[in-house]
């Protein structure tokens, strides 16, 4: 459903990340790991395409991500349903009852999301998701200011989301008790982390050395379920 | 796309939208002109259209930094990004949304403000025609100008200066079709122009926006 082909991502310019291949199929989940300022949220938009590589390849299918960023893109006068609707309708959806009922929204639909407590806003926010109707779901950070029943719901949400054929890819420090999902530590491809002694030149971080063998150990064959 | 219009509307005209804003600040400026330039009604006359045009490209200036700015701080526009709908048609419903918000308005109290500038009566036809054909070229031009200046702090100053000077064919054709209406002249040929202006952004700026949109959400 989505895959990663020798990536190398920057950040304002700096390279942060390089020489990661990963593929994801359906029904698997992936969680990125790593220190503050490794680039997971970089990653995510390059993987969602809001900003292009630095090489490699991303390859998603057509309209098949559905990406949440730090920000959850809920409007303060509008209301929680009013909120909902509108990302359905933008992707193509109209029923929002179940994604209300997954994050425990129901009751609260015709209050304004400025009204609502910033765990309340999350969900709203993790509960557009299930209105994309994409299969790809990408999150930054989920869990920031839910409570740990909120985090239950959103583990169980994701579950349901794999078990219908979908996937994520998510960066958190959580456990969400997703046993289904692999674990991607993002520290081995930091740019520059292979860098022969003295060279400066970008291309030498391209991972063609060390970080080859060590993607070669990740992702083993190329089949998408022989990851775990 | 109908969708983004409508909830586009919708925080416009809600508390806090800044959908009256634009009108007041219109009101507030042709109000303070004849106490600037004086009551002698033969003044106001001459400087009506002029004066109308430029209050109401001000007031349309005031709310165009909310066009994108709102929707990048709390995250909508990365969504919209990558939702089904393409960038260029977002900028084009924004820019819609904002002349429905801004520039229908002031093209609609135009004529009401015009007697406080005692704009002879067969002008009142001529200026909201020239307005109504006006308006959306600033609303599209300045879409631009808010994209290019979205993921800046204090931005609208910015986007002021850089959109002005592109608001100068649009308020140089206006004001001479509403002057040379007022006048009793023949308004054609100005009118035409300002409606290649007004067809011409609104075909090409979203173009241009959505680039500078993309540019800036990476």
């Amino acid at each position: 459903m989505l895959s990663a082909a020798n990536l190398a991502i920057s950040r304002g310019g700096v390279p942060v990340l390089s020489g990661l291949s990963f593929t994801l199929a359906r029904g698997e989940a992936l969680i990125l790991r790593g220190p503050n300022g490794i680039g997971k949220t970089t990653l995510l938009r390059t993987l969602a395409g809001l900003q292009p590589p630095l090489a490699g390849q991303v390859a998603a299918g057509e309209d098949a991500v559905a990406y949440a960023g730090h920000a959850d893109g809920v409007k303060p006068t509008l209301s929680v349903a009013e909120n909902l609707a509108f990302w359905a309708r933008v992707f193509g959806q109209d029923d929002i009852a179940p994604a209300l009922a997954a994050f425990d929204l129901a009751g609260l639909e015709s209050r304004a999301a400025q009204n609502l407590s910033a765990g309340q806003k999350r969900r709203l926010g993790l509960a557009r998701m299930m209105v994309t109707g994409r299969p790809v779901w990408m999150f930054d950070e989920p869990t920031v200011s839910l409570d740990s029943a909120s985090v239950a719901l959103f583990a169980a949400a994701v579950r349901a989301h794999l078990a219908a054929g979908g996937a994520a890819v998510m960066a958190t420090h959580i456990d969400l008790g997703l046993s289904e999902a692999r674990v991607l530590e993002l520290a081995p491809f930091r740019a520059g982390a292979t860098a022969v002694p003295g060279g400066t030149d970008d291309r030498a971080y391209d991972g063609q050395g060390a970080g080859a063998a060590r993607r070669g150990a990740f992702d083993g064959d190329d089949d998408a379920g022989a990851f775990l | 796309m109908i969708a983004l219009l409508r909830r586009d509307l919708a925080i416009a005209t809600r508390a806090g939208g800044g959908f009256g804003l634009g009108l007041a600040f219109f009101l507030v400026v042709v109000v303070l002109v004849p106490f600037g330039v004086g009551p002698e009604t033969s003044v106001l006359t001459r400087i009506a259209p002029g004066v109308l045009w430029i209050g109401a490209l001000l007031a349309c200036l005031l709310s165009l930094d909310r066009m994108f700015a709102l929707d990048y701080e709390d995250g909508s526009l990365d969504l919209l990004a990558t939702a089904p709908i393409p960038l260029e048609g977002v900028v084009a419903v924004k820019a819609l949304a904002h002349w429905l918000t801004t520039g229908l308005p002031l093209t609609l109290m135009a004529p009401l403000l015009a007697v406080l500038l005692n704009l002879p009566p067969q002008g009142f036809v001529w200026l909201v025609v020239s307005l109504a054909l006006g308006t959306p070229a600033l609303s599209v031009i300045g879409a631009f100008g808010a994209a290019l200046t979205v993921g800046l702090r204090r931005g609208g100053l910015l986007l002021s200066l850089l959109v002005l000077p592109l608001y100068v064919p649009t308020l140089i054709f206006g004001a001479e079709a509403a002057r040379r209406g007022a006048e009793g002249m023949e308004a054609g040929t100005p009118l035409a122009l300002l409606t290649g202006i007004s067809l011409g952004c609104a075909a090409l700026m979203p173009f241009a926006a959505a680039a500078a949109l993309r540019v800036n959400l990476r």
